[in-house]
């Protein structure tokens, strides 16, 4: 067992995991955090994505004991205007997959409005190809992509805190 | 997932020193990878040794106008770098064509460089595959073969090696920095992948405690690009990548660089392909002609056949692309 200490959510954690667990694990199992969600578990689908210190991760291929005395932000410390404009637009259908959508386009922006390139283009507003490839690692088996991409064009450029 | 130990040093010494003196330790960097392979029980390390703790995160000029990146240099903290955008840009390119933003933020340069191939029968426990289980058999040879390599093969395997951003060192003549038990050493990136020839499961120069410490970048005058093709707009492995770097002077081939992913068993650089090109005519039919000189080598399987093709059409369109900037346009 290690003990480690997050900042989940804003508030400080003490857990003792063995190195073994991954940090999804730890936060829907130890903290009852079931926001983010097991979807493949192989860091293939986006539905674990957290903020770790303010950047996009997948939990799932994350083990806790890497992220001790960082900052974790899972969807439920999220107030954001994506999630309004994510039921405005119909930005899902079943809605396993929106906790890490939304915790991912939160990322998204922060990168964007960093300068961080992406493999469309680099700079300037935010076109509807730009969301499409930067939200590329959230699949929605339901296939809301659409609504999805209609919520972050909705939000970008608002000022989204 | 299996138990292991888990030690996270602070310096590169120490960690040297723990990965070499248990036998059955890995180095783990961001885990995109291995976390992966250990739940699947491919990867059983008994010790894993966390090296993210080490000050290896930083981008620093080399003398002469090279770079010296980090191993622990996040993928997309590098693909963001001005001074790789500005001067390499096949390299951003490169990563910011792989993986998705969340794993780019996570995945490391070392552990980019180290990844496994995603060959479905390397990832199927019940399948044959010599490089999971040395000595059993190759499922793909005969089998779903559409992914896998047509460069490089051998009769025990034919998996490709799945990074885009090591392609792009390929044809940056990258140079691999490593420290072991006997002090540090230099590799050239297309020295330190191993074809699989009769031992796939033995995949690069590294020997036991063998850690990446940095990535060397020459400098680069030439103009260049990745070009990768794929099944899906984005998120995708490559069934064909190109990474190039071309000087045209006078209509001539001055300089020219050239590395292909998705085709090979590891990033493939280009040198038949390379040699008939310079000096030569910088026009299509002269690219082609290349091309498909390079890819006569390839042994293809009924599922794969069509990635000769494609990556002739790929390197050629790769090499257009560049002499219509002029050669010189970054």
């Amino acid at each position: 067992m290690t003990e480690i200490r997050m900042k989940v959510n804003g508030s400080v954690e003490s857990l003792d995991v063995e190195p073994w667990v991954s940090l999804l694990d730890a936060l829907r199992e130890r903290l009852g955090l079931t926001g983010p969600k097991k979807g493949c578990d192989q860091g293939a689908c986006g539905a674990c994505t957290v903020l770790a210190d303010g950047m996009r991760i997948n939990s799932c291929l994350a083990l806790a004991v890497q992220y001790d005395g960082r900052e974790i932000t899972t969807i439920e410390g999220v107030a954001h205007p994506l999630q309004e404009a994510f039921v405005r637009h119909d930005g899902f259908q079943c809605g396993y997959c929106t906790s890490g959508q939304i915790c991912s386009a939160i990322g998204m922006l922060a990168e964007h409005a960093a300068g961080m390139p992406s493999a469309v283009t680099g700079s300037g507003e935010l076109s509807e190809a730009e969301v499409r490839e930067r939200m590329s690692g959230n699949l929605c088996r339901c296939g809301a992509y659409n609504g999805i991409v209609d919520a972050i064009m909705d939000v970008a450029g608002k000022d989204p805190r | 997932m299996r138990p292991f130990a888990y030690v996270k040093p602070t310096d590169v010494e120490a960690a040297v020193r723990a990965a070499a003196t248990e036998p059955g330790a890995k180095y783990l960097g961001g885990g995109t990878n291995l976390v992966d392979l250990m739940r699947e029980g491919i990867e059983r390390p008994d010790t894993v040794v966390d090296v993210t703790g080490l000050p290896l995160d930083t981008v620093e000029e080399l003398p002469g106008g090279g770079l010296r990146i980090g191993a622990l240099v996040r993928n997309s903290v590098l693909a963001a770098d001005g001074r790789v955008r500005a001067r390499y840009p096949v390299l951003s390119q490169a990563l910011l064509a792989g993986a998705s933003a969340q794993l780019r933020n996570m995945a490391t340069v070392g552990g980019n460089l180290l990844q496994r191939t995603r060959c479905p029968y390397f990832y199927d426990g019940a399948s044959a595959c010599n490089k999971r289980e040395p000595g059993s058999g190759c499922d793909a040879i005969d089998g779903f073969n559409r992914g896998h390599a047509i460069l490089g093969v051998s009769e025990s395997c034919i998996a490709t090696h799945p990074s885009d951003m090591a392609v792009a060192l390929a044809a940056l003549d990258a140079v691999v920095e490593v420290r072991g038990v006997n002090g540090p050493r230099r590799i050239p990136l297309t020295d330190f992948h191993r074809l699989p020839g009769h031992t796939p499961e033995i995949e690069t120069e590294l020997g036991p405690g063998d850690l990446v410490t940095a990535v060397e970048l020459p400098p680069l005058t030439a103009a260049s690009r990745y070009r990768k093709v794929r099944d899906r707009a984005s998120y995708a492995f490559a069934l064909v990548s190109v990474a190039a770097a071309l000087r045209v002077q006078d209509g001539t081939v001055a300089e020219v660089r050239l590395a292909l992913g998705g085709v090979a068993t590891k990033p493939w650089r280009a040198r038949e392909a390379e040699r008939i090109l310079l000096g030569g005519p910088a026009d299509e039919a002269a690219f082609r002609h290349a091309a498909e000189v390079e890819l006569a080598a390839a042994s293809v399987r009924p599922g794969n056949a069509f990635k000769a093709g494609l990556a002739v059409a790929t390197i050629t369109a790769t090499l257009r692309e560049l002499t219509s900037t002029g050669g010189t346009a970054r």
